[in-house]
This record gives structure tokens, sequence and C-alpha cells, in this order.
């Protein structure tokens, strides 16, 4: 089963730190990969600025990168910082990796025109072109994610060996949130974009446990014909999508992911104070009713994190910390390893009803219930 | 030779075993209590006097000759009219075990003289073959290691599904903002009591089943709701708080409307839906039929028809000109009638146009669900032809319907409601789970439920089926209050809550183990798998063997 770790912290720190988490929670989990998301990133050798995206992925081959470079000089993206991370390929297990990039590009002079959206969709087509790129050269080229502040790294073998094997405790990269999930997909055989976390237009999600509702959700979600609603490698990815969906499309507040992916029942919603308007959300997004087990970590582009429960709190996980510093894992030995020095005593497991948030000042965890009133009028 | 005219022979004469069904009677058991004589609903068996030989044989005496032993027996009619029909109420009330219809297991060959003066055959019941493709679809995708499985007694289950339109969310939440219409819901349990009409059931019966749904949705709070199919509803329900559990259907007939719409104003609360009844599973493209034997004093003053005449529905609307316009007015016409308050849909049989009806319906605003009735659905009077050859088996039609909708991402705004078949050998847990996970948001089952809770002695084997000629011997689907006073309404009502407690602990044995409980699983293709490569790539869903 997958494992789970997610550190934000007001001060930069080492993605090495998350990794010892998921080192920690080597118990139950067959640490065959890696799945790293950094947001609020700095760079040792590049002073990076957060209006500038970031693509991240692996070019397989030479080929593959000067391809990479060719497609995205075409576009007009200039290169302003390519990371060479310190690799020793003998730690990787894999044997078609020519480079790990993440590269920072001005985007081209011609997106000026578009609003926030419509840049946050190009860079999102833009990636999911170079994707299909990839696809249509035998993999050759594997992208994770392109927007701004974000890096994703994914990779086959256990997890402190990736980390050592890309030297990410050279503090030469370091990020305000590390999220990390330990395990390929290996029920289904291994493929890289299987692995989580998920990405979307700057949300992303990891999941531990099966899906079971994967289907039915996976159905509605291609139905939107959303561009990046595709992939569907992992049951898992939906999640992120459905977050996706809720905050991007309908515009809802985060609370309303909670009440989308596990609405309360009629009796609940009959002595709810927004009882009709979610009895009438719970029905509009039927098909979107995850079924556990699962617990969903995520961030949120602002850096923003969340933690959820399916509703029947097959999956639990926990949250400590302390102001300016959290922690979430699948287990609390994570959180033990991520953030040693806290007052264990205020951890925190959120029940079936709660979503729990670290905003981005990141002063103190806000646990939220599905029966508190729910702000309407943001909803309209 | 004996000269041909002195042999009792017509061209339909027939002999007992060349019936469907033979009486084995055992004169040793018979205590000539007349019980089944009386009982039968053909009058297929009588009771005979015939005198037997008795040679007397003294090889002593050179006297020769016979005497004569009387007897008294039962014996069975072979002209069609008085055929056994298979029923057994011969069995059921004999006091001894003397008296029981076998099947004939040889040349039946009724069947090449169901059609005496000039009239095919007209039945009850449902066409008479035996499984189904839904008795073969098993659920294979177990929840046990990489997500437990949950347990289906203590775990908290939500099984009820969405009758009425649901608006896309982006369109659900503009509406919302702006205090817009937003189109009626309710939410049920996935088994709904399907469309059998007051005429075709007998007021004992349709009583037992109103008891029946109120009970299980006011005590053991399970939301089943049952349709009244054509012809109306008692005016003391119309105007009762159990309005809500009853889905009234308006077909071409129109039958019972008149006091429907008069009642609109006492009504104290709204019905769960209304539907237009356009087809029939079991006689698609043709009317209903209340044939003039069930035509009783208290039917003719519901319909407002005169006592003892056939009742046909044609087969169409009369103001059917078009779906676009003719289906859409109907439509609206109904809900407005309510104040939009009521979801109204459609129910048409199994056709492979269902899919253009479907497409029609996802742009008609008004449209609340589509109800589409497999080839295997039953009913209470029609042609033996239209039972057995004419429709499309449930199964595809609905999965085709569903992938449709899908395509075009809309599977949440349209409910489909599956029926036709629906536990036609009993299964009917998994038939409807089954349809459900092929994309029906729930399932009708009309037959199964007179099976289950009152008893009918209807099967595929085209046994009793007497529907259309009001001779129920159960009083299930008999206008005759000798007859229907047989059948208990409270004994109804018990069982029917006894099936439906059954069904909802089945659909928990079904769900828990695909780890399933928060939703039910429409659409859940990935869980289910057929043995028939056939079927499998037309449902596209998994081939095991």
């Amino acid at each position: 089963m997958c494992r789970l770790a997610l550190k934000t912290a007001a001060e930069p720190f080492s993605p090495f730190n998350v990794l010892s988490a998921m080192e920690a929670m080597q118990e139950g989990y067959d640490g065959s990969g890696l799945g790293l998301v950094l947001r609020g990133v700095k760079f040792q050798d590049f002073s990076y600025k957060s209006e500038d995206p970031i693509l991240s992925g692996i070019a397989h081959t030479e080929e593959a990168m000067n391809r990479l470079n060719l497609f995205m000089q075409d576009r007009g993206f200039k290169l302003k910082y390519s990371h060479e991370f310190t690799t020793d390929f003998s730690l990787i297990k894999a044997k078609d990796r020519h480079k790990y990039f993440v590269n920072v590009y001005k985007q081209p002079d011609s997106w000026n025109e578009f609003d926030k959206t419509g840049v946050e969709d190009e860079l999102l087509l833009t990636r999911l072109n170079l994707r299909r790129n990839g696809e249509k050269h035998g993999g050759d080229l594997t992208v994770f994610s392109f927007f701004y502040d974000v890096i994703m790294i994914k990779e086959v073998g256990w997890p402190l060996g990736v980390g050592k094997a890309l030297s990410l405790n050279d503090d030469r990269i370091t990020a305000r949130v590390v999220m990390a999930q330990g395990r390929q997909n290996t029920n289904y055989g291994i493929n890289l974009y299987a692995c989580h976390p998920f990405f979307i237009q700057g949300i992303s999600t990891m999941t531990n446990g099966e899906n079971t509702a994967f289907i039915p959700i996976k159905d509605w979600l291609t139905g939107k014909n959303f561009p990046g609603y595709t992939g569907f490698q992992s049951d898992s990815e939906v999640f992120t999508f459905i977050l996706h969906y809720v905050v991007r499309h309908l515009k809802l507040p985060l609370m309303a992911y909670k009440h989308v992916i596990t609405p309360l029942k009629t009796k609940e919603l009959a002595v709810h104070p927004q009882g009709d308007f979610l009895l009438g959300l719970r029905n509009a997004c039927r098909r979107l009713i995850i079924d556990g087990p699962n617990c969903v970590i995520g961030s949120m582009p602002d850096e923003t994190c969340l933690m959820v429960m399916d509703h029947k709190k097959m999956r639990p996980a926990t949250i400590g910390g302390k102001p300016g510093e959290w922690a979430m894992a699948s287990e609390m030995c994570g959180v033990d390893a991520m953030i040693p020095d806290r007052d264990k005593s205020l951890d925190f497991q959120p029940m079936r009803e709660n979503m729990i948030v670290v905003p981005p000042d990141r002063k103190e965890l806000k646990i939220w219930s599905q029966f508190d009133p729910y702000p309407l009028h943001q909803a309209a | 030779m004996v000269s041909i005219r002195s042999i009792p022979s017509t061209p339909s004469s027939l002999t007992y075993c060349d019936l469907p069904w033979i009486i084995q009677h055992r004169e040793d058991r018979c205590t000539l209590c007349g019980q089944c004589t009386s009982v039968c609903p053909t009058q297929a068996i009588y009771l005979t006097y015939r005198r037997q030989r008795m040679p007397n044989l003294d090889i002593l005496k050179k006297k020769r000759g016979s005497t004569y032993r009387t007897f008294v027996g039962i014996r069975q009619h072979t002209n069609m009219a008085n055929r056994c029909v298979g029923c057994g109420m011969c069995s059921m009330v004999c006091p001894n075990e003397a008296i029981t219809p076998v099947p004939n297991p040889n040349d039946i060959r009724t069947r090449f003289h169901n059609n005496q003066k000039g009239q095919p055959l007209k039945r009850g019941g449902r066409k008479n073959s035996g499984a189904t493709i839904l008795d073969n679809i098993i659920f294979n995708r177990i929840s046990m290691l990489t997500d437990p499985a949950l347990d289906a007694g203590r775990h908290e289950f939500f099984e009820n599904t969405i009758l009425g339109r649901i608006l896309p969310p982006e369109e659900y939440l503009k509406r919302k903002a702006s205090g817009e219409w937003i189109p009626p819901t309710r939410e049920i349990f996935p088994f709904i009591i399907g469309s059998m009409s007051f005429g075709a059931l007998s007021p004992n019966m349709w009583l037992g089943l109103l008891q029946g749904a109120a009970y299980l949705n006011e005590v053991v709070g399970i939301p089943v709701v049952m349709a009244t199919g054509e012809g109306g509803c008692p005016p003391w329900v119309l105007k009762s708080p159990f309005l809500k559990y009853i889905i009234l259907q308006i077909a071409s007939g129109y039958f019972g409307w008149d006091e429907i719409v008069r009642a609109i104003p006492d009504m104290q609360c709204d019905p769960a839906a209304i539907e237009i009844k356009y087809g029939q599973g079991a006689k698609p493209g043709d009317g209903g039929l209340l044939m003039w034997f069930k035509v009783s004093k208290l039917i003719s003053k519901l319909r407002g028809v005169p006592e003892g005449i056939d009742l046909p529905s044609p087969p169409v609307h009369q103001t059917l000109y078009s779906i676009e316009e003719s289906v859409m007015k109907m439509i609206q016409t109904l809900s407005m009638a309510w104040n939009f308050k009521v979801p109204v849909y459609p129910k048409i049989s199994g056709s492979t146009s269902a899919k253009s009806v479907l497409n029609n319906l996802v742009r008609n605003p008004y449209a609340s669900a589509l109800l589409i009735d497999g080839v295997d659905g039953g009913t209470g009077a029609a042609y033996n032809v239209s039972l057995d050859t004419m429709g499309h088996p449930i199964a595809s039609n609905v999965r085709e319907c569903y992938l449709d909708l899908c395509a075009q991402g809309r599977q949440n705004e349209i409910p489909l409601f599956a029926a036709g078949g629906v536990g036609k050998n009993g299964n009917v847990a998994q038939n409807g789970m089954a349809l459900i996970m092929l994309g029906a948001s729930g399932v009708h089952m009309g037959k199964y439920i007179m099976q289950a809770a009152a008893g009918c002695l209807g099967s595929e084997k085209n046994r009793c089926n007497l529907c259309n000629i009001g001779l129920c011997p159960k009083g299930i689907t008999s206008q005759n209050p000798k007859l229907y006073r047989r059948l208990d309404p409270d004994q109804v009502a018990q069982r029917v809550v006894d099936a439906f407690l059954a069904i909802n602990t089945e659909v928990k044995k079904i769900m828990a183990p695909l780890g399933r409980s928060q939703s039910l699983p429409i659409g859940m293709s990935d869980a289910i798998g057929i043995n028939d490569k056939a079927a499998a790539e037309r449902l596209k869903i998994r081939y095991i063997c």
C-alpha cells in the first residue's frame, strides 16, 4: 500500500527530510518507487521568480532531450535555467534514463494577451502535447508538470535510494511544500505516469488505498471533454481531477471538495443549515462520490495543504506540527520523522466529516467539518 | 376396420397426452371431497362415474360372464377452453395429496390449436423462455487485500438512487444562485414495484402492495415506490398521504385520469412521479389491454367506462405526432399540472430505437428519466406472439443507452431505469445490480413482486398465465370478489416487506465485497463479467471463463 508524507514550512527545507519520513514508514509497503512534488521552490544556483513556469520530467534519450528543447523553442519559450541534478545513475534501477530535467522558462510573449486562466490552460496544453510527443516516440519523454513554482519527480526504486541518486540532500533545491509518495503502481505494471502525486494546473494530490468507484468517476470526467482529464493510468488520478473540477470549473471553495467526494447523508443534510444547497450539489456531483478506502493529501497553487478521508475512514492519517511547520502522513511515524520536536498531544487524525487545511500562512491547522455552515455566498 | 364416423375425432380433438399439463390423480387417495374441481380456474377437471368390467374367471364353473364395478374418479377435459394450465391449485387444496398436474414432456399439440374461432392466443405472464443474460453476469471485482472488503452487516450503506432530472453541476450552481427552477428529484430505493394497473390487479393485491410500500417507507426506512400502470388510482389513495409512494402512469387510453385530475386540488402530497407509457416490454408497439372479464363495476367507475367491455388502449397516444413535439408537450403539461414539482418521465419498450428516444429526452429540459422495458417484461394481457417474439433484451439496450450518455458526459442528468425480466428466475437482487452496473439507475419489477409477495403461480413454462381472463386462482389479477377474497392484503403487505428486506440485504452483500457502500455503483462495469464472449463484447464488460 502507498505511504504518503507531506510537509509544509514557512522556510524552504530539503526534500530529503520528507524522504526520511518515507523511510520511517517503510514497513508495510514495497518501496517500489517515489513520487515527489516540490512547491515554493528555491534553487541554490538560480534566483527563481514564481511567475516563470517550471517544466519537470525525464528525457530517456538524448534525442528526446533535443526534441524537447526544440519543441519549447519553436513555441517561443526561453530557457532561463536548467537544473543539473548531481545524478548517480548506478543507484537508479531503470536503465533508460538520460536526464531528469527541471527547466525554468520565460513564457512566450504571445501569451501576454491571455488572462490567468488562459495562460494556465496553455501551460496544460503544452504539457499534454509534450506527453503525447513522448508517447509517440516510444515513451522516450516523460513530462510530469509544467506550472509555476512546482517541480515533480517520479522514479522507480526505494525512495531514499532515488533521493540519493539525485542528490536531493545537497540542498541545491529546497521547497516550502514537499509531497512524497513511496510506491509505483505495482498492481498493474509500472508506468511512471501512474505514480502519485498527480498534477493538473498547479493542483496536486496523492492517495493511498484503492478507488473502488474509479470507473464511474472516470467515465464521467472523461465525458467532460476537458483536455487535462486524461491518462487515468491510476485509479487515484481522479481525486486530483475532482479537486481541480470543484475548484477551477465550479469555482467552489475548497470545503466543497469534501462535500462532493463524501457528501453527508440525506438525514444529516436535512438538519444542515445549507442542507438544501448541499443536497442539490450531492445530486449534481453524484458521479464523483468516492467510496474509499482512501486518504487524500494535496496541495494547491497558493501552498494551501489539505487532507481528507473517505467516508469509512479505513485509511486514517495524521497531521501534526507547530506554527510555521506542519506535517501530514499516512502513518504517525512519518509525522515523527518530519517534525520530531512538536507537541504530539496536539496531533490530529481527521474523522470522516473533517477536512484538514493548512493555509499558506501556516500559523495553525484548520479542522473543517461538513456539519459546519457552508459559506453559500462564495458558491454563488 | 371401424367406420370413421364412429370414432369421436374432430380436427381439434386432443387427448390428455397432447396437453401441456397432465393431471395425475390417485384414486386410492382421493376422498372425493370435490375441492379440486371447484377450485380449478379453467374447470379442467371433473368428477366422473366410470364402469369397470369384472370378468368372472371361475374355472371350475361352466358359467361365464362379467360383473361390473362402478367407481368415481377425477378426469381432465381435453378441449382447448378447459385445458389444464398447470396452476396446481388442485394440489394445493387437496387434503390427501391425491392430485397434481405434471408437465407433459412429450409432444404438446395444443400449440396448433390455440387459435380457436380465429382468435390467436392471448395470455398474461411474460416471454416463455428460460434464463436471461442477466442471470449469467457475476460480480468479480472483489476487494480483499489492496482494499478491504466491507461488512454488509455492520457498515452503513447508501443504496438509494435518484429519480428525476439532475442538472450539470455548473448549471445547478448558476440556477441555485439566481433562484431559478431546479428540476424535482426523488431519493428512492433502486428496486421499484413496476407498473401494474388497478384493473389488472385485484383490489386486495393493490392494497397489499401499497400497505407494504407504506410500511417500508414509514417503519423500515426503505424508500420504496410503486407505479400504478394505466388505469388510475382509487380516489381514497389519491387524497391520502400514501400518494407520495406512488408513480402515477398515464398511457394511451388515459384511463383513470379524469379521477386523477379532479383529485389534484385535494391531494395532500405530490405523487412520487408521473410515468408516461409509450411502450411496454411485454407487448411493444401495442397498447394496454384489459379484457372484458375484468371490467367490473369498480373498474368501470374508476376508468369512466361501461362495465364488461374490452378496454384496449391504442398503440400510440392520440396526440402523438413526433417525439420532439408531442412528447415534450405531454411532459410539460403533466409537469405543469403539479407545478413542476413532480418528475415526469416516459416509459418505452426495449427497442433498437431506444437511443434516439433517449437523445431527444436529453435535450428536453423537463424530461426526468427514461424507463426502458425489455423483452422479458410481464403483462396482464397480451397476444402470445407479442409476448414471445417482440422487443429487445434489456441488458444490451440499457448498456448502449448508458454508454451513449457517457460519451456526452450526461449520464448523471437523465437517469435510466431498466425493467423486463428482473428476477425472472428469482435472482432479483443479482439481476437488478447487474443492470445498475451496466448503467441503470434503478430497476422496475412487476412479475417478481407478484410471485414473491402474492404467490403468483405463473411461470415461463406457460404455467397458469390466466391473468387476462380474470380467473387468477390466487386472486391476484381477478376482479371477481369470490377469487380476490382468497388474497389477504395484510399477508401480501407482509410478503412485500419480506421481499424488500431480503433485496436490501442482498444488495449490501453484493456491494460490500466490491468495496462500495457510499453510493449505488451505477455504471461500475469493471465489477462485472460474463462467461459469454459475444455478450461481453456487446456489453463492453469483462469476459470470464
